[in-house]
């Protein structure tokens, strides 16, 4: 097979697939050759997923992590979107507000952990705040250099045929801006997968954060703890692939191709 | 100087004898100066620049390169306004972009996230429901896109998408075309079919039509009148009636005779 060629069907599975075995062969060879103590194998890990699954937790706190992350997430992207949308329109507001943005920004959401605890107690909203937060300063800074970024000639030709500035961004900032600002979602998302589990340890008690921090301190079973970390591992990787879908729409696709 | 004599005597000033010009004034620019402001340089642009159009005209601009030409069509379509002078269209001075007159870009400006029907009726907001269907499939016909209403841009050849991008602009029914070297980015071949593809819908719709390039074929293949313009900052330098009927045989003496006189006035030998 040479580099240029397309893998062929059955390689495309295959390959990975292979890979995934010896790795946790070789997880499992190391595990019994160190006869190690602190960290489990793949085998007593597998059993310990059987067990939470048997417990019906496993499927409860994923759907627990899930629907934080969701409400969180969605309330920053309903108010990030048109935000950004309208400081990408008017730059002065942009170069207003854009500092504001630029010192929070890299600000870890973890750090703010001390002050989501006194504003919404322990629980739910806590750890929502949380990934709002988190979700909130891709999303605006992808929408404004979006917005930014839309080709003078369109917003030209949306004058042109008689729009009034809300129709334009409506009908040709907004959908010259989107794959771009799909690009702000997917990173937001990640992070704000990234969040769920820190603000789970701390705020709350469920989840896969919480199984995590739990199953250390309930007698130590790092073969749950691990057990935790893979599903956190898998379901942020199909958050992801699920998300990608979206590129592949007709009328977003020409966003995601180098030429059009 | 023999050959400049030659090309005044090749152009006659008489403009009465065109036809094209007892037609009612459409566009009238004035005076039209322009210049920027680039990093504390002021570069001018355009200097003294007066044009009239016909209703239902042609008329090419060509120049060379970085001429000004396209901020000349940007400024009488109304996009940015000019340092000196006014521009007039059917005797209203021209404040702004309008739907009545449409500018079709240099680039592929039709919208990536619409279909060829969703481009064709994005200007056509106003129109009922029923009203903008019959419209967009007049069009579609028109430029030659059946079967690819429900394409998107991205799945359609060069030549297709600036077919497309006229349709959008002629769909809203304007009575000016302004085009920006429409077909610059396209192969030669698609060139002149697209060229007489223009054309055939100009005599079908009768636009005025004022269509910047740096094409002399190009220009003297479609225009009734052509504006040479000088390089920057820009001014007329020359106007050429183009007095060969349509459809025009570009190997005939007159089309060689007024395409040699253009080289000249712009300085260049045609000589490879």
């Amino acid at each position: 097979m040479t580099a240029l060629a397309q893998p062929r069907k059955w390689e495309k599975y295959f390959w990975p697939l292979l890979a995934g075995c010896l790795f946790l062969l070789l997880w499992q060879f190391l595990v019994m050759w160190s006869d190690t103590r602190v960290f489990p194998s793949p085998v007593s890990v597998g059993l310990g997923m059987a067990e939470l699954m048997h417990k019906g937790l496993l499927w409860q706190y994923i759907l627990d992590s899930l629907r934080r992350v969701a409400s969180g997430y969605l309330i920053a992207a309903i108010l990030a979107i048109p935000s950004g949308l309208l400081l990408g329109w008017y730059p002065v507001a942009a170069s207003v507000v854009d500092p504001v943005i630029q010192v929070i920004r890299p600000i870890s959401p973890i750090a703010w952990i001390p002050l989501a605890i006194v504003w919404f107690g322990v629980g739910d909203a806590a750890a929502t705040f949380l990934i709002f937060l988190a979700s909130f300063f891709p999303i605006i800074v992808a929408s404004m250099n979006g917005v930014r970024n839309v080709p003078t000639m369109y917003r030209r030709a949306g004058r042109n045929f008689g729009l009034s500035p809300a129709k334009i961004i409506a009908k040709v900032v907004f959908p010259a801006a989107l794959p771009q600002i799909i690009i702000g979602l997917r990173i937001a998302l990640g992070i704000a997968w990234l969040v769920v589990v820190a603000a789970e340890m701390i705020a709350v008690d469920s989840g896969l954060g919480y199984l995590v921090i739990d199953s250390r301190n309930s007698g130590k079973r790092y073969d749950l703890v691990v057990a935790a970390m893979v599903m956190i591992g898998l379901t942020g990787l199909g958050l992801d692939m699920a998300f990608r879908r979206t590129e592949k729409f007709k009328s977003l696709r020409w966003g995601f191709q180098n030429e059009s | 100087m023999a050959s400049i004599i030659a090309v005044v005597q090749k152009f006659p000033r008489t403009t009465a004898t065109s036809p094209k010009r007892q037609l009612q004034s459409k566009l009238h620019a004035e005076n039209i100066g322009m210049i920027f402001n680039r990093d504390s340089n002021c570069v001018e642009v355009l200097e003294g620049i007066d044009l009239e159009v016909g209703e239902g005209e042609f008329v090419c601009i060509l120049g060379p390169s970085g001429c000004g030409k396209s901020t000349f069509l940007n400024i009488i379509a109304g996009f940015i306004s000019p340092t000196s002078g006014q521009v007039s269209i059917d005797g209203e001075i021209v404040r702004g972009p309008d739907p009545r007159r449409i500018f079709v870009f240099q680039e592929r400006g039709v919208f990536p996230w619409l279909t060829v029907e969703g481009n064709i009726g994005f200007g056509l907001f106003k129109l009922s429901r029923a009203k903008r269907a019959e419209r967009i499939a007049h069009y579609v016909k028109l430029v030659g896109l059946e079967g690819f209403e429900k394409a998107y841009p991205h799945e359609l050849s060069g030549g297709m998408k600036q077919r497309l991008e006229v349709a959008r602009a002629l769909a809203v029914n304007p009575d000016v075309l302004f085009l920006d070297e429409p077909f610059g980015a396209l192969d030669s071949i698609t060139r002149l079919t697209m060229r007489s593809e223009l054309l055939r819908i100009w005599e079908a719709e009768r636009k005025t039509i004022v269509f910047v390039t740096h094409d002399i074929e190009e220009s003297i293949q479609l225009a009734d009148r052509v504006v040479v313009m000088s390089a920057r900052p820009a001014r007329i330098q020359r106007i050429v009636n183009i007095d060969i009927s349509h459809p025009r045989d570009i190997s005939s003496r007159r089309y060689i005779e007024l395409r040699n006189g253009i080289f000249e006035e712009i300085g260049l030998a045609h000589k490879v």
